[in-house]
C-alpha cells in the first residue's frame, strides 16, 4: 500500500516544496525549543537558587548559588540538609550550560556583535568573520588559479593525466591539518600557513574533480568540431573549455564548502584566527549561546554565497534552460531599459503576454 | 523473398538513367575507397570489422551504404572522417590520401551534437571561424547557409529551443559552411520520427541539387537509401565487405510518389534480399536453435 505523500520520483508541487522546505528548518528547531522549554524531557541540573544552610557539612556541601549540579547531587544535598533539620536547598531544572535554548542564541545573533572582547588584543566578531572569509578567499583563490587549468589538462590530455593525477590522489589521502607544524615552520604563525593549509585541503580535490567533469565532455562534440577543422588548440579552447564551464562552476560551488570545513583546522595553527578563534575563546568563557551563534553564522555566509553563485550561474549560461523567473526577468532588463530610454512601446511586455 | 508481383529487375535501367549514370563515371573521383581493413584487438581475439573495403564516389554523386547490424557501417565512416585509422588499405580524397580529421569531409552525426553553448549562426560560423575567417565573413557565410536550410528566423536561438529535424538541418549546414569536398553524413536521420524523417530527406534532396555537393550516407532504411542515391553500397557483416553496389534505376528529380514505381520495388527488393534474405545472422541464429 502506497503512501499518498510518498510517491516515487514523482515532482512536488511549488508550494509543497516550500513547505518541506521550510519543515526541514522548523522541525529541529522545534525539537530544540521542546527540549529546551518542556523540563520534564531532559533538563538533567539544577540551578541552585538558594543552596540552603551552608554550615551543614557534607559530601555534598560544594552545591553553591548560581551553579549547575546534575539532579542526583542536587538531591543527595537535599538529605543531609534534611537529615541535619537545616533549611532545604532550592533551584530551578534547567539543561547543561552547553545547551542554550533558542530564544538565547537568537539573543546571541546580535549580541554577540556587540560584546567588546573580554580581553585586550581579541577580536570582537565582525573582525573575526572578515578575517575567515579572507582567508577562505585567498586559499581557495591560488588553489582554483593553479588547479582548474592543471585539472582541465588533465581531463584533456591523457599523458598529464597520467603524469599528474596519480601523485595528486595519494596526497589527496594525506589529510591536510598534518601539513599544519609544517606550514607554520615554512610560513611562520601570521596568516600564510591558514591560507596554505586551505590550499592543500582544496587544490588536490580540485584537480582531481575538474579532471573528472572535464572528461565528461561528449566525445559526439569533439569528433564534430575535428570534422569542422579544429586543431589541438581550439579543441581546448573553443570545445572543451565552453562544454565543462557549467560543470566547473557547479564543482567550485562544491569545492568552496570543503575550503570552509578545512578552515576551522587552518585558523587554530600558529596563532589562532578569525572565527574559530572567536568560537574558541567564547567557549573558554562559558558564551555558549554565543558559540552557536558564530557556527550558524558560519553555515548562513557559506550557505548565503553558494545561493549567490548559484543565482550568478543563471546568468553565466544562458545556454542551459529552464532558468528561474528572476534570472529570465534580470535578463530581460537591458531589452526593457532600452525600449524604455527610446520611448518605444516595451518590447519585453509584448513578448510576455504574448506567451 | 518471392512476391505476387511481377517486378523487372534492379538491373533493368531506362535510357535517361542509363545515360546518367555513364555521364556520373565521367566525373573525377571525389573518393577512393581502396582494400580498405580494420580489425579490433578485444577479449575475444581479433574482431575483422572490415575487410578489403573498395568502392568510389564521383564528383556530385549521392552514395549511401547500407548493410545488417554489425557489417562496420559506422566504422567506415568513421575512418573516413579520420577519426579512426584504417588497419590495412587507405582513402583518397582527389587522389590525396587521407589522415585525420579535416574540414575536407564534413560530417552528419546521428546524434545531435551541435554546440550547445552556441547559437544556431555561432554554430553555423564555427568551421569558418577555425579556419580563420573573420567575424564578418563567416557571419555573411552563415547567413547564406541558413537561407539554404530555411533557418533563418532562428539564428539567435540555442540547440536546446529547436526540434530534433530542425537540429539536424543546422548540423548539415554547419557541415555545409565549411564548403568540404565530400559530407559524411552518418544516420544522420536516424533518431527523427517518421514525418520528420520524410521531410527531410526531401529537404536534402533539395539541398543536395542546388549545390556542388557530394554525399556519402550510411543508413539502414531501405526506403532511404533507394530515395535518395544514386548509388548503393550494400555491406555483408563479419567481417564487413561490399557484397554488391546497386545503381539505383530510379530516375531523377525524385518525389515520394515513386516510393510505389517498379523500379523503386525492385531496388528496394534486392536490398532485403541482400540484406535479410540470407543474412549470417539468421543462419547463425538457426543453427544455435537447432543444435543439441
Amino acid at each position: 500500500m502506497a503512501l499518498p505523500l510518498l510517491r516515487v520520483r514523482d515532482p512536488l508541487s511549488p508550494s509543497a516544496r516550500t513547505f518541506a522546505t521550510a519543515l526541514a528548518f522548523l522541525l529541529p528547531l522545534a525539537l530544540w525549543a521542546l527540549v529546551s522549554y518542556v523540563p520534564f524531557i531532559w533538563h538533567p541540573q539544577v540551578l541552585v537558587t538558594d543552596a540552603g544552610d551552608s554550615q551543614i557539612s557534607g559530601t555534598y556541601d560544594f552545591i553553591a548559588a548560581n551553579e549547575r549540579v546534575d539532579l542526583q547531587s542536587f538531591a543527595l544535598r537535599n538529605g543531609e540538609l534534611a537529615r541535619a533539620g537545616a533549611k532545604l536547598a532550592s533551584g530551578e531544572r534547567v539543561n547543561p550550560i552547553y545547551l542554550p535554548a533558542p530564544h538565547e542564541v537568537a539573543r546571541a545573533f546580535y549580541t554577540a556583535f556587540t560584546t567588546a572582547p573580554e580581553r585586550r588584543g581579541d577580536y570582537w566578531l565582525h573582525e573575526s568573520l572578515w578575517h575567515s572569509c579572507q582567508i577562505i578567499f585567498w586559499g581557495f583563490l591560488y588553489a582554483a588559479l593553479v588547479g582548474l587549468p592543471l585539472g582541465v589538462l588533465c581531463g584533456t590530455f591523457p599523458l598529464l593525466s597520467q603524469l599528474f593525477e596519480p601523485f595528486v590522489d595519494f596526497v589527496r589521502y594525506m589529510p591536510a591539518p598534518v601539513f599544519g607544524a609544517l606550514a607554520v615552520a615554512i610560513f611562520g604563525l601570521a596568516d600564510a600557513p591558514k591560507i596554505t593549509i586551505i590550499f592543500i585541503g582544496t587544490f588536490f580535490q580540485m584537480v582531481l574533480v575538474v579532471a573528472n567533469t572535464t572528461r565528461q565532455v561528449e566525445p559526439a562534440l569533439l569528433h564534430a568540431a575535428q570534422t569542422l577543422g579544429a586543431n589541438t588548440r581550439q579543441l581546448l579552447t573553443r570545445v572543451v573549455i565552453p562544454s565543462a564551464l557549467p560543470g566547473l562552476y557547479r564543482d567550485t560551488r562544491i569545492l568552496i564548502g570543503w575550503a570552509w570545513t578545512y578552515l576551522v583546522v587552518a585558523e587554530l595553527i600558529g596563532e589562532k584566527s578569525g572565527i574559530s578563534a572567536f568560537i574558541y575563546q567564547q567557549q573558554r568563557y562559558r558564551h555558549f549561546d554565543n558559540v552557536y551563534a558564530s557556527i550558524v553564522i558560519i553555515g548562513a555566509v557559506g550557505l548565503l554565497f553558494d545561493q549567490l553563485l548559484g543565482f550568478a550561474g543563471n546568468f553565466l549560461f544562458p545556454w542551459q534552460s529552464a532558468p528561474s523567473p528572476i534570472a529570465r526577468r534580470l535578463r530581460e532588463l537591458p531589452k526593457r531599459v532600452r525600449a524604455a530610454v527610446s520611448g518605444a512601446p516595451h518590447a519585453g511586455a509584448n513578448v510576455e503576454v504574448s506567451k | 523473398m518471392s512476391t505476387a508481383l511481377q517486378l523487372p529487375s534492379y538491373k533493368a535501367q531506362s535510357a535517361d538513367v542509363a545515360a546518367r549514370f555513364a555521364e556520373i563515371k565521367q566525373r573525377p573521383v571525389v573518393l577512393d575507397i581502396d582494400q580498405l581493413g580494420k580489425n579490433f584487438d578485444s577479449a575475444k581475439g581479433r574482431i575483422s570489422a572490415l575487410q578489403d573495403v573498395e568502392f568510389r564516389v564521383h564528383r556530385k554523386e549521392f552514395v549511401s551504404v547500407i548493410g545488417p547490424s554489425g557489417c562496420g557501417k559506422s566504422t567506415l565512416i568513421k575512418i573516413l572522417a579520420g577519426l579512426e585509422t584504417p588497419s590495412s588499405g587507405e582513402v583518397r580524397l582527389d587522389g590525396e590520401r587521407v589522415e585525420g580529421p579535416c574540414k575536407d569531409r564534413g560530417m552528419v552525426f546521428q546524434g545531435y551534437t551541435l554546440f550547445p553553448w552556441l547559437c544556431v549562426r555561432d554554430n553555423v560560423t564555427f568551421g569558418p571561424r577555425m579556419a580563420g575567417l573573420s567575424k564578418a565573413q563567416a557571419k555573411e557565410k552563415a547567413d547564406a547557409w541558413l537561407d539554404v536550410i530555411g533557418l533563418h528566423r532562428f539564428a539567435d536561438h540555442y540547440p536546446d529551443q529547436l526540434s530534433g529535424g530542425m537540429k539536424q538541418r543546422v548540423a548539415i549546414a554547419r557541415a555545409l559552411a565549411n564548403e568540404p569536398r565530400i559530407l559524411l553524413m552518418d544516420e544522420p536521420f536516424g533518431a527523427l520520427d517518421a514525418q520528420t524523417r520524410a521531410g527531410m530527406q526531401s529537404h536534402l534532396i533539395k539541398v543536395w541539387d542546388s549545390v556542388d555537393l557530394t554525399i556519402l550516407f550510411i543508413t539502414h532504411d531501405l526506403d532511404e537509401a533507394v530515395y535518395l542515391s544514386d548509388r548503393i553500397v550494400v555491406l555483408a557483416a563479419h567481417p564487413g565487405r561490399v557484397h554488391e553496389v546497386i545503381e539505383v534505376p530510379v530516375p531523377r528529380p525524385r518525389d515520394r510518389t515513386q516510393f510505389l514505381s517498379p523500379a523503386f520495388l525492385a531496388t528496394k527488393n534486392r536490398l532485403e534480399e541482400l540484406i535479410y534474405g540470407n543474412s549470417e545472422d539468421t543462419t547463425e541464429m538457426e543453427a544455435r536453435h537447432a543444435g543439441p
